[in-house]
């Protein structure tokens, strides 16, 4: 009996697959059932898992386990601290509060328990990359990497669909995938947040502030978002340069309420602003949010408009 | 007459109002009723009483003496009990033409004591453009004793084909010594803070008496007043920014929490929640879920407005300081500073800048609350203002 718990959908799929894998790898007579949380009906379970006349392996997978009714919860339940020895069962559960008490009383009941999360970090989805490369026998050069993670995105299953693409399109004979060939077929941003966007234009970079805004629009992050992003870069430069100075590290962290991590950071990007031209710059972007929320024609162009402004008054003292 | 006394400053229009009184009583038994009308349209500065004109009147009408003040209608009216007495207050963002369309249909009964059936529409600006549209039929031709009451800060808050459709009542800012008077008589508040009170809240009644009564407004008036001083450098506009919108979220918190909660609860309780029973006690029953997103967003809508309305106060107060500053650089020693007590900060900040540097700090002021009716990120636009009057240009 196993529950995978997690909101990662790729790799509770994965791990699903794996047990039942091994379950029909003992026995290829295997029956497999494949069912919906949702639409499970009471008594089920007990069917499928009671010992067949001719000693067939059953192998229950149910998926969406948080829409089990109370009913089958319970009984599932009652299963797991007797289970068959005939069957396999597999539980998907997202986690959550929804259905906890399924998770809490098989793991009670001593099942074996996947946990699946979402990966949150970029070292952790670069991680996933080059593991995915290496099971198909291949490797990946790190910038390679990063770039068809830049390209792709975040989402698992499209980095999983694109890694055994690469592997498959690129010729077999050379053991690493290069950045080249991760350029050939992937150009571009996925993903480009709003505070991509506020520190490129923060930091007097315009091109590449204009670039990343464009890549941020065409992939649908709301204007809205970037024009508090930017408003927040500005607040930040704000606070830390108008901070007293008799404070240092902790103690002015603790001061401005920031972690320590983004005060050093704030404080590079402060380098070239003068209060006039934060001053300037928080009106440009105040500008910007009133032509945003319907007071101009085109929000790209109000939100192109505030980048020039912040970047003119970099050094505009 | 007991009812117009109660209005502070206002001799013209309670003049007007008792006329019209005496007109519509002549209407009631049978009369011509010349200078009675359907529709009245109550406009004024903010504070200088309009709905409380508006009452008045409506107390006027339904009473047998046209507003004695002490005989049970009257009465039933101050407290808001009367049945004929339509009373609407948007409490949202705005007033929809839904809400409008059922308003005219409670209109539109007969008056149940046999005198007249009032709807009082404070805060008529809010209703939108649909929902203006929507009031003409009603406004133009009620049954023959509707009247409507609207009432608004200024004639251009409401559409014209509403506005040439009304008849117009308006109020006068009060002056500083009426206020004063009234809240040292009416609400017992001793002399000098009275004289302060009035003051600070230039003809504003209600302003005034929540300063006079409550301790927490006069602390938050004294923290906006502070800001013009405190604005050394960009750091301390971003901290003041940050605390006048923290200060009117919190308002609106507590305004709001507890109300919630008790609306809520009582929703819950309409669709069957806690019932006991058989087959029931199921959570809530069809169309709850619905309901309570409803409620929820009219909830949110109050909040928003609460919200704003507090920075308003604040950044009016603002505007205020900016006035005494602005008299203070002109040499207008005939007006009254509405800052009397900051007397230190004005003169400072008064030869610290140009009077043109004044009027455009104002305008700062201005654009900010252009800003937040445009529904702009409040933490963004008030930043916006705290910067430009540190270093208008």
């Amino acid at each position: 009996m196993t529950l995978v718990t997690g909101d990662e959908e790729l790799l509770a799929e994965r791990a699903a697959a794996s047990v039942v894998a091994a379950a029909r790898a003992a026995d290829p007579g295997a029956e497999t059932h494949d069912l919906l949380g949702g639409k499970v009906e009471p008594g089920e379970l007990t069917r499928l898992t009671s010992p067949s006349l001719f000693g067939d392996r059953a192998v229950i997978v149910i998926r969406s386990a948080q829409d089990l009714a109370k009913d089958v919860i319970a009984e599932i339940v009652s299963y797991a601290a007797h289970p068959s020895e005939d069957a396999t069962l597999v539980l998907l559960h997202p986690g959550g509060v929804k259905g906890k008490a399924l998770v809490d009383g098989v793991k009670k009941a001593g099942a074996r328990v996947i946990t699946v999360s979402k990966l949150t970090k970029p070292a952790e989805r670069l991680d996933f990359i080059k593991s995915e490369i290496r099971s198909a026998g291949r490797t990946i050069a790190p910038d390679a990497a990063q770039a068809l993670l830049d390209a792709v995105g975040s989402d698992l299953r499209e980095l999983a669909a694109a890694c055994s693409q690469l592997v498959f399109d690129t010729p077999s004979d050379k053991k690493g995938i290069d950045a080249a060939a991760v350029a050939r077929y992937h150009r571009g941003r996925a993903e480009v947040s709003g505070f991509t966007v506020a520190d490129a234009a923060v930091e007097g970079r315009l091109a590449d502030a204009l670039e990343q805004l464009r890549w941020a629009l065409s992939t649908g992050v709301a204007p809205v978002l970037l024009v508090s992003a930017l408003a927040g870069g500005l607040r930040s430069l704000a606070k830390v340069g108008g901070a007293p100075r008799n404070l240092r590290g902790g103690q002015l962290a603790a001061h401005l309420g920031m972690p320590p991590w983004k005060v050093d950071r704030v404080k590079r990007q402060l380098n070239g602003w003068g209060p006039e031209g934060i001053s300037h710059a928080i009106q440009a972007v105040a500008t910007a949010d009133e032509q945003v929320k319907g007071g101009g024609a085109d929000p790209a162009y109000a939100l192109e408009h505030a980048i020039q402004q912040i970047v003119a008054n970099r050094t505009g003292r | 007459m007991g009812v117009f006394d109660d209005l502070v400053g206002q001799e013209r229009a309670a003049a007007l109002l008792s006329r019209a009184a005496s007109a519509a009583a002549e209407a009631v038994a049978g009369g011509r009723g010349a200078g009675m009308t359907h529709a009245w349209l109550f406009t004024g500065p903010p504070g200088s009483g309009r709905s409380a004109a508006a009452k008045a009147f409506a107390a006027a009408l339904l009473c047998p003496d046209q507003g004695c003040g002490h005989c049970d209608l009257c009465h039933q009216v101050a407290i808001g009990s009367h049945p004929d007495l339509e009373s609407v207050r948007p409490e949202g963002l705005s007033y929809s033409v839904k809400q409008t369309r059922e308003l005219i249909l409670r209109a539109a009964g007969a008056p149940t004591l046999g005198r007249w059936r009032i709807v009082l529409f404070e805060d008529a600006d809010r209703a939108t453009e649909a929902a203006a549209n929507a009031l003409l039929k009603a406004i133009e031709e009620p049954p023959p004793r509707t009247v409507w009451l609207l009432c608004t800060p200024s004639p251009d808050d409401l559409v014209i084909t509403i506005r040439s459709r009304c008849r117009v009542v308006t109020l006068a800012t009060p002056s500083t010594a009426a206020v004063a008077h009234v809240l040292a008589t009416r609400d017992g508040v001793p002399p000098d803070l009275a004289e302060f009170a009035a003051r600070a809240a230039q003809g504003h009644i209600g302003r005034a008496r929540r300063l006079a009564l409550d301790e927490e407004a006069r602390r938050r008036r004294e923290a906006v007043l502070s800001i013009p001083a405190s604005l050394t450098g960009v750091g301390e506009c971003v901290t003041a920014a940050e605390r006048l919108v923290k200060t009117a979220e919190e308002e609106a918190a507590s305004a709001t929490a507890e109300l919630n909660e008790t609306e809520t609860a009582e929703l819950r309780k309409v669709y069957g929640e806690g019932s006991s029973g058989k087959g029931l006690n199921k959570g809530l029953v069809r169309g709850g879920a619905g309901a309570l997103k409803e409620l929820e967003d009219k909830q949110k809508s109050r909040a928003t407005r609460i919200k704003r309305d507090s920075l308003d106060v604040a950044l009016l107060d603002l505007v205020v300081f900016y006035r005494d500053v602005l008299a203070v650089q002109l040499g207008a020693y005939d007006i009254e500073l509405a800052n009397q007590d900051r007397r230190a900060d004005l003169d400072r900040i008064a030869r610290a800048s140009t009077p043109e540097q004044t009027l455009r700090r104002v305008d700062a002021i201005m654009q900010c609350r252009e800003r937040l009716a445009a529904n702009v990120n409040p933490q963004i636009a008030v930043e916006a203002m705290t910067m430009a009057l540190r270093s208008p240009s």
